[in-house]
């Protein structure tokens, strides 16, 4: 595994990811989700509402890093507070 | 509704494997170059988002960005509608379908670096067809040293690359339309743009969605043909986002920025796909 450089931040952000996976399969599986309209303009499951969120996420953290001096757990706050709302009312 | 067996998605495992190495494990590795400072395997520096900073501000990365989407932009309003045309245009039976789908085929099954070299040579004002005609005409025609004429010269190169894909989809998109809507057409004295805007375009719906987007990727990930015509030249006019990352991974071995700047490039295809597909299905889930 060397040749792929770990860093611990780095696995720590793909061990979050996979766990969402599992956490949103076990999810389904136990309590099966429909497709819904939130204040989002499109119907959406509950796995389109984590992919937008996520997506949201990746810009919001690209939009801090290009346009102010802020430390990044200020972003990532913000994108948290964006995902749960996206996944609540989206 | 009751699902009663799940055991189908084990037929799905050999995909995941296959894409898992194809394209996961080599992003993750990109995400792990993206924070460090890397001289070789062996001794690399964690900075964090440090070249994501740089690379946001950097002038080269907004200058490529602005020409990749002209670019693409340019391809999809000159390929899709010409495809559609060309589509709408071939016959329906006898031995000219054979021989307009050979027709079609034969751009396709170009290399790209050697459609470079026949597009060099095509636009040489001197033993050129392109170039000379051109010039005969009396324009000042030079893709080498006009960075105009380098634009139009890489968009025409595009368009007879790949116009043939979107013409071949369109075309099997319209033999799949049963004959009943014709026939029900022509009881109503539907005029031939009421039959096109009214049955064929909205039954070409999925086909112009997947010609849109894998036209959309390649036009935006474009690197040989350019590259073999114009070397992003003159200047930096035809330098589109692939050669702009290409010479800082390879050319610089600055392979920090270069991952940052790819997952970047990543997440802007991401997020015009998704944009463009969920637009195009939107009236699907509707209807």
């Amino acid at each position: 595994m060397g040749w792929m450089a770990w860093t611990l931040p780095t696995a720590l952000f793909f061990a979050g990811i996979a766990a969402l996976l599992v956490v949103m399969t076990v999810w389904q599986t136990v309590s099966p989700g429909r497709e819904r309209k939130g204040f989002l303009p499109i119907s959406t499951s509950r796995g389109d509402r984590l992919f937008i969120g996520l997506l949201a996420a990746a810009y919001g953290h690209l939009l801090v890093l290009a346009l102010t001096d802020w430390p990044l757990w200020i972003a990532t706050a913000i994108c948290v507070a964006g995902m749960t709302i996206i996944m609540k009312w989206g | 509704m009751k699902t009663y067996n799940n055991k189908a998605w084990w037929l799905v495992l050999p995909v995941f494997v296959l894409v898992a190495f194809s394209a996961i494990i080599p992003m993750m590795t990109v995400v792990n170059y993206s924070v460090q400072d890397i001289f070789d395997p062996s001794t690399r520096y964690f900075v964090g988002t440090e070249w994501y900073r740089e690379i946001l501000a950097d002038p080269r990365l907004h200058d490529s960005l602005v020409r990749q989407f002209i670019y693409s932009f340019c391809v999809l309003a000159i390929e899709v509608p010409l495809g559609i045309v060309v589509a709408l245009s071939m016959p329906r039976r006898g031995l000219g379908v054979p021989f307009s789908l050979i027709l079609l085929s034969l751009p396709l099954l170009v290399p790209w670096n050697v459609v470079g070299t026949i597009w060099q040579i095509i636009g040489r004002e001197d033993i050129g067809l392109y170039g000379w005609t051109l010039n005969s005409l009396g324009l000042d025609y030079n893709y080498a040293s006009n960075p105009r004429d380098a634009w139009i010269t890489v968009l025409v190169m595009d368009v007879w690359h790949w116009t043939s894909l979107v013409a071949l989809l369109c075309y099997s998109g319209l033999r799949s339309i049963p004959d009943v809507y014709y026939q029900a057409a022509r009881i109503d004295r539907a005029s031939h743009w009421a039959v096109f805007r009214f049955i064929q375009l909205p039954k070409l719906k999925n086909v112009l969605l997947i010609a849109v987007m894998l036209r959309f990727m390649d036009s935006f990930m474009i690197y040989t043909e350019p590259f073999v015509l114009t070397g992003g030249g003159p200047g930096t006019a035809t330098t589109f986002l692939s050669q702009t990352l290409t010479q800082m991974a390879l050319g610089q071995f600055d392979l920090g920025r270069a991952a940052a700047f790819s997952l970047i490039y990543f997440l802007i295809i991401l997020l015009v796909t998704w944009v463009f597909y969920t637009a195009m299905t939107h009236n699907d889930d509707k209807g």
